[in-house]
This record gives structure tokens, sequence and C-alpha cells, in this order.
């Protein structure tokens, strides 16, 4: 029996893109660079992050256009963002053939209560988290990946670090639990049982988790690999870099080598600025993205 | 002894192999650099993005060494972008590739992501029973040269074969609880230590 887009493919694509990293591309151009560095797949999207931060009002799905010729110019997996809810989008990056869609609190959400239902997709979805209970929410609603939502556009990791460390801390406390206090946990957490009873014998999410929002440098990918992520997005902290082409391929190196200090400060080496930084407390509470998902 | 494995662990779904690797009794190491190669009875390269592994494997010497031990004989079996990397040649590409195997890929031959699915495969080397692929944005092989053997098709596209030591499938038998595959590459591991 043939199974076209089964749960398995869904789940599988993330599994290959793990120990690698996803770039934000807004061209063709940027796409090929990221591509000659050694990206295991771009995002592609109009303005990057920080540049949606800067610019204000609300922040929409890609021009088609955008997307299409981004996917005509690499042979790596194209992904795209549509806004929180907004299923129409999602039909709409489905049917350009994309390859991952980004239910993302990059854009601006369309919707103040529900996600969309990613189970009624042939294409897989990825979500943002910044807990185990929204983890385990966006899996129930059909996401195939995972990945912790730091604060996107702010060069910080911060917030990155932050996600993470809850998350794995939420899972080791789930694994220490007797079976009989799983189901208040659920209630709890407002995640399924069926999950939670999954990470409490796993010790693990049942989808790749990467992580997100606020990667500048290469050491800031291996800080994220070395707490346990999968993989590394990275939004505005290339191509708002003084040199892209070495800051990608070095992060790249890093994600790959998270281990190894010696590789790490040798590819840290001359990279030239770095993004510019936004410190976390300086943005207030309707400027912070991870606060959008529910 | 146990049989010690390595596997490419510079992207992709290494993690995978090495689970069902120790299911099996192996030893398994993880490849980052070329030191860790040392020692090794066969080596896996994982599924993953061929590019960023292509890409990996210039970081150093590690391609260039896994090319010397091929020759020395180190039975190697690729799934997926392994497929693509083991190929002498890749269509419409240029990219970095190990090129062990006289064969032509097809990358996405089957398109993108949406079009990626798993159905049963008839495998005439692993018994009666079919194996269950899965195809993940994957490629097939276009043209084989005469020392290549053909292992399985599907739909009439090449998706799994052998030359020599060497082994490589389109499909991800690492994502599935069938063994079989893993445990034919074994048995060339073993008959190749023999030696």
């Amino acid at each position: 029996m043939v199974e076209i887009a089964s749960w398995k493919v869904k789940t599988g694509l993330a599994e290959m893109l793990k120990g690698g990293v996803i770039m934000d591309v807004t061209t063709a151009e940027q796409a090929k660079i990221a591509e000659e560095a050694g990206a295991c797949a771009v995002m592609a999207l109009e303005r990057v992050p920080s540049d949606i931060r800067a610019a204000g009002g609300v922040a929409r799905m890609a021009d088609p256009t955008i997307i299409e010729e981004i996917m005509e110019s690499v042979t790596i997996p194209v992904m795209a963002k549509a806004r929180i809810g907004h299923f129409v989008e999602a039909q709409i990056l489905e049917s350009l053939g994309a390859d991952y869609i980004d239910e993302s609190e990059v854009l601006t959400p369309a919707d103040d209560l529900y996600h969309i239902n990613k189970h009624d997709f042939k294409v897989p979805f990825v979500c943002g988290c910044r807990n185990l209970g929204e983890a385990l929410r966006r899996i129930g609603e059909g996401a195939a990946m995972i990945r912790t939502k730091g604060e996107p556009g702010t060069g910080n990791v911060v917030e990155a670090v932050r996600h993470m460390r809850t998350v794995m801390s939420e899972i080791r406390q789930l694994s220490a639990m007797p079976q009989e206090e799983l189901m208040t946990a659920a209630k709890n957490m407002g995640a399924p049982y069926d999950l939670v009873f999954y990470v409490a014998e796993h010790g693990k999410l049942p989808v790749v988790n990467f992580a997100a929002g606020g990667i500048a440098t290469p050491a800031d990918a291996a800080l994220m690999m070395q707490l346990g992520v999968d993989g590394v997005f990275v939004g505005s902290g290339i191509f708002k870099s003084g040199d892209p082409q070495a800051r990608a391929k070095a992060i790249v190196i890093a994600t790959t080598n998270y281990n190894d200090a010696k590789v790490l400060a040798e590819i840290s080496k001359d990279l030239g600025e770095a993004m510019s930084g936004i410190e976390i407390s300086t943005l207030a509470a309707s400027e912070r993205m991870q606060e959008r998902g529910w | 002894m146990k049989k010690r494995i390595g596997v490419l662990a510079l992207q992709g779904a290494f993690r995978e192999h090495r689970l069902i690797l120790e299911q099996l009794g192996c030893e398994v190491t993880e490849i980052r650099k070329s030191s860790d190669l040392d020692g090794i009875h066969g080596l896996i390269i994982p599924g993953g993005e061929s590019t960023a592994i292509g890409k990996l494997l210039q970081f150093g010497d590690l391609g260039e060494k896994i090319k010397e031990k091929a020759i020395d004989n180190l039975p190697i079996f690729g799934t997926c972008s392994g497929m693509i990397l083991l190929s002498k040649r890749i269509e419409n590409s240029t990219q970095y590739n190990l090129g062990l195997m006289d064969m032509t890929a097809k990358r996405n031959a089957f398109g993108r992501q949406i079009a990626s699915f798993e159905a049963d495969l008839n495998v005439p080397t692993l018994g009666s029973q079919s194996v269950r692929a899965v195809f993940i944005r994957a490629p097939f092989i276009q043209e084989i040269a005469p020392n290549v053997g053909i292992l399985a098709e599907y739909d009439g596209k090449i998706v799994f074969v052998r030359q020599g030591n060497m082994l490589a499938s389109a499909f991800h038998p690492e994502l599935t609880e069938d063994l079989r595959v893993h445990r034919y590459f074994l048995k060339i591991v073993e008959e190749n230590w023999g030696n």
C-alpha cells in the first residue's frame, strides 16, 4: 500500500534536517549563499524578523513570487511562514509546493484563540514553543516538528536558552513521575494526555526539536546544541551581519562540531560584525513575539 | 569481538542508524573527523541533505579519507543522501560527492516533500516478505554500470543497489522497525572482515 504524506514521512523530513542549520532568506541570491554554506534548508521570507520588528504593522505570509523564486534557486528544502491560525495562507503555501510550513509567531497572528489544524494538510508543519505544554499542544494539532521560540529578531540568545531549559526540565520532571500523577500533569500543562504519557515514557519529545529566536554566532548555535536541541534556525543573525557568507558557513560547522571547542575557536575567528542585538528587558511586552501563540 | 560500525554524524538521521546498529549488537562510533575512522569495520552514511553533508565532508580531510578507506575495501552503506554522495555522477549538479559507486543519481527524483511517501518494496535478496520503504524527497538511480547490481526497483526506478562492498538505498530503513536491510549490510561487513 502506498501512503503519501503519512505521519512518518512528515516527521521523517524533520529527522533528516537534524544536526543542520535552517537559514532565513529573502531572495534567491541569499538562498544560494545559504545552500553554498551548507544550510540543510532555508526559510523563504519577505523580511527577516529584525526588519519585521523595525517595520511594525501587520506581518503576513510572503509574496508567492518570492517563495517560488527561492524554490527554483536551490535543491534543499524550502520552508515558508504562515500566520498563526491562518489556514488559508497555509493552503496557499502547500499549493506552491513549500516543503514545510512554519506557523509562526514572527508574523502577526490571524486567530487569537486557535492554531491551524495541521492534520488537514499534506505538507508538514513546524511550530514554536516556550514550554513543554505548548510543544505538546502543537504536536496534538499536527505539528511534525517543534522549535523553541526564543525572541526573534533580537540577536540575543537568552530567550532561546530559557525556553530550551524549560522544556528539558519539564521533560525530566515527567520522566520521574509515577503514572498516577501524569493525568494531573497533563491537566496542569494543558497538554494531551497521550503525548504527556509518551514523553514520560521516552524522556523526549515525540518529534524533532530545533532552537530558534536569537542565534547570532557559531557559539550560540553550539550552546543550543549542547543544551540538547536537534538543530538550529538562524533568522536575522546571518544576513544582518557584516559577512553573511563566512558567518553562515561557520554556524554550519559549529552545529556539527558543537562539542569541539578547538574547532569552535578556529571557525569563530574573523567573522566580522555580528548583528547588533537587543536587550530583552528593553522590549515592551507588546513587542515580544514569543507571547503570540496559545 | 563486536563489529565496530562508524556512522557519519555530520548532519541528518545518524541517531536512528546508531540505535538500530546497537540493537543488532554492534559497537557504534560517530564519525565527525578523519581520525574517528580508525578501527571501524564498516561505515554508514545517513539520510540528511547531501549538499550540507558534502560541504561538511570538505571541512578538514574527512571526505578524502573516506575515499581512501573505500579503496581499502571498507564496506559502506548510504541511505538517501548517502546514496547520492556515493554516486559517481549526480544529475544537474556539481556538488561534492564521494563518487564510489559507478552510477548516476537523480536528486529529489520523486518530487518535493508533499510527494514523499511510504510503500511496500519487493527486495528478493531479503526474502519474500516486502520491506516497508520510506521515501522522503528521495533520489533514484538513473543509470548504472554493469558491475552495479540492482536489489530493488520501485515503479520501474532503481532504489536499492550493491557494488562489491558498497550498498545504497533511496529509502530510509533506519525509520522503520524492520532490521533486515541493516542485517544485510552487516553480513557484507562480516564477509569482508573474514578476508
